[in-house]
């Protein structure tokens, strides 16, 4: 019998005529060596591949709001089509995995993934953006649905969808990109989920360097912003700038904006908040049809929303890990 | 995790695994001194917590393959989201992989499918038949065995656990 090595312990006592036991039972810190289940080498091997694919990423720009219907995708599909007018190669994650708008925003859809041995090949839509997203995964029609244990879902579906927001970003080919810009889908809790998925992976990329925050002119979706940034905030994100979308409705073809919502501007929450305000969106329907047709404009032409997009990709390219920033 | 043979105060060693296919995972762990074993049971809930994690009991036995845990857990994939392998598969069932040398000890040989092993994998859904056929084909590499037939498919899925591929 071995002797024991620790006095930490349970301290069993054998009883009479029981099989002979060690005198203390070791704890698992004591114990050295192989760990037979080796689940912790294998999230070990999922975070490298993370790190690896990252590697080639120059900046990660997170695009959230902790609102829902505030506009999130429809900024990430124009800021990245007007990044990549600016000849920037960028990526983008539609992170709303149960909500996917993204794909067809970018004009993935109808795309086919390629499946190579050293990650999936991803879709390239307007302007040259690639993306990843549900929308080219399941169905067209039929909501997401993992398979597994049909009762208490609420248990271990947390856990699956991370790990697909995981491997959207570490199993695809991106290759070397100046951004990686990713959706986050509403609610406060999953902007932390993908905190603690990129702050895991090493000092490289600790957070994210850039996030964006989208509100729109309401009182409560200001509130839920206020949540949001103080989440970041708490979590050591250096570099937040507060979008305010549909900041007035732009008519085609006129330069002033008619006032949309009767609550706190973007400035004024972002005063609340204390964030600054990186850029006011107007409501353009024009953009809007485009942007949900697959066909965001960005920065093209002369509207008062495609200005507002050049400035707020010229902001993010002197932002940190940004292009003009690196120079 | 680790399981500890109190009786020697030796850690276990993975041993083998059953997946019976209704969700319940067997592992079988046993003490390297006095050779007691030990099964480690889990229903389909545990399984799932575990495997949620993209994570296998006792290690892989296969690298992970892109996407392999969305692909594998989504209840209505797409059929046509991957590009389609049927060419690859029915012009040239004897084309070797194309997967590049990796970590792996053993020399890769040049693997050849019979047509009853292609018509199988043909009938493996687009969606995770390129994942399913890297998988073959690397236990294949590993085995030193160069023709994959449907019995080497069998005995694929009885050691890497791929009951449900």
């Amino acid at each position: 019998m071995a002797e024991p090595t620790s006095s930490s312990g349970t301290g069993n006592t054998p009883r009479e005529g029981s099989v002979t036991r060690a005198d203390t039972v070791r704890g698992y810190a004591d114990l050295t060596g192989e760990v037979e289940s080796k689940i912790v080498e294998q999230i070990g091997e999922q975070h490298a591949r993370l790190v690896s694919r990252l590697s080639e990423v120059g900046a990660i720009i997170v695009i959230a709001s902790g609102k829902g219907g505030v506009g999130k995708s429809a900024v990430t599909a124009n800021l990245a089509v007007a990044l990549a007018a600016r000849g920037a190669r960028v990526g983008a994650v539609d992170a709303d995995l149960n909500g996917p708008s993204l794909g067809k925003m970018l004009g993935l859809i109808g795309s086919q993934l390629e499946d190579r041995p050293d990650g999936i090949v991803p879709a390239v839509g307007v302007a040259g953006v690639k993306g990843i997203s549900t929308d080219l995964l399941i169905e067209e029609g039929v909501p997401l649905r993992w398979k597994g244990p049909a009762h208490d879902q609420f248990v271990w579906q947390g856990v699956t969808e991370a790990v697909a927001l995981r491997e959207f970003i570490s199993d695809v080919v991106w290759g070397p990109i100046d951004y990686l810009i990713i959706d986050i889908p509403p609610g406060t809790d999953k902007i932390g989920r993908f905190l603690d998925l990129v702050s895991e992976v090493g000092p490289s990329h600790l957070q994210p360097d850039q996030v964006l925050l989208v509100t729109i002119p309401s009182e409560v979706a200001g509130a839920v912003v206020a949540r949001s940034a103080t989440q970041l905030l708490e979590g050591g994100v250096p570099c937040i700038g507060l979008i305010g979308n549909m900041a007035g409705y732009a008519q085609p073809g006129r330069d002033e904006l008619l006032p949309l919502f009767t609550g706190p501007s973007a400035g004024d929450i972002a005063d609340a908040v204390g964030l600054e305000l990186w850029s006011e969106i107007p409501f353009d329907p024009v953009f809007g049809s485009r942007t949900d047709n697959g066909d965001p404009a960005g920065a093209e032409g002369d509207s008062i929303v495609a200005q507002v997009f050049t400035d707020l990709a010229e902001r993010v390219e002197h932002g940190p890990g940004g292009r003009e920033e690196k120079k | 995790m680790k399981f500890l043979c109190i009786q020697c105060d030796e850690v276990m060693s993975f041993s083998d695994r059953d997946l019976p296919g209704d969700g319940t995972i067997t592992a079988l762990f046993s003490c390297g001194a006095c050779g007691r074993e030990m099964a480690m049971l889990t229903n389909p809930m545990e399984t799932q917590l575990v495997t949620s994690l993209g994570v296998e009991i006792g290690g892989r036995t296969v690298p992970e393959q892109p996407l392999q845990q969305t692909r594998s857990r989504l209840d209505t994939p797409r059929d046509d989201a991957f590009v389609d392998e049927e060419a690859t598969l029915a012009g040239d069932p004897g084309s070797s992989s194309t997967i590049p040398a990796t970590e792996h000890e053993f020399v890769r040989i040049r693997v050849t499918w019979t047509s009853e092993a292609t018509d199988r994998l043909a009938g493996v859904p687009k969606f995770v038949r390129g994942m399913v056929k890297r998988i073959y084909t690397e236990y294949a590499q590993e085995k030193q065995i160069e023709v994959i037939t449907p019995d080497v498919m069998d005995r694929a899925r009885s050691d890497l656990g791929l009951e449900g591929m």
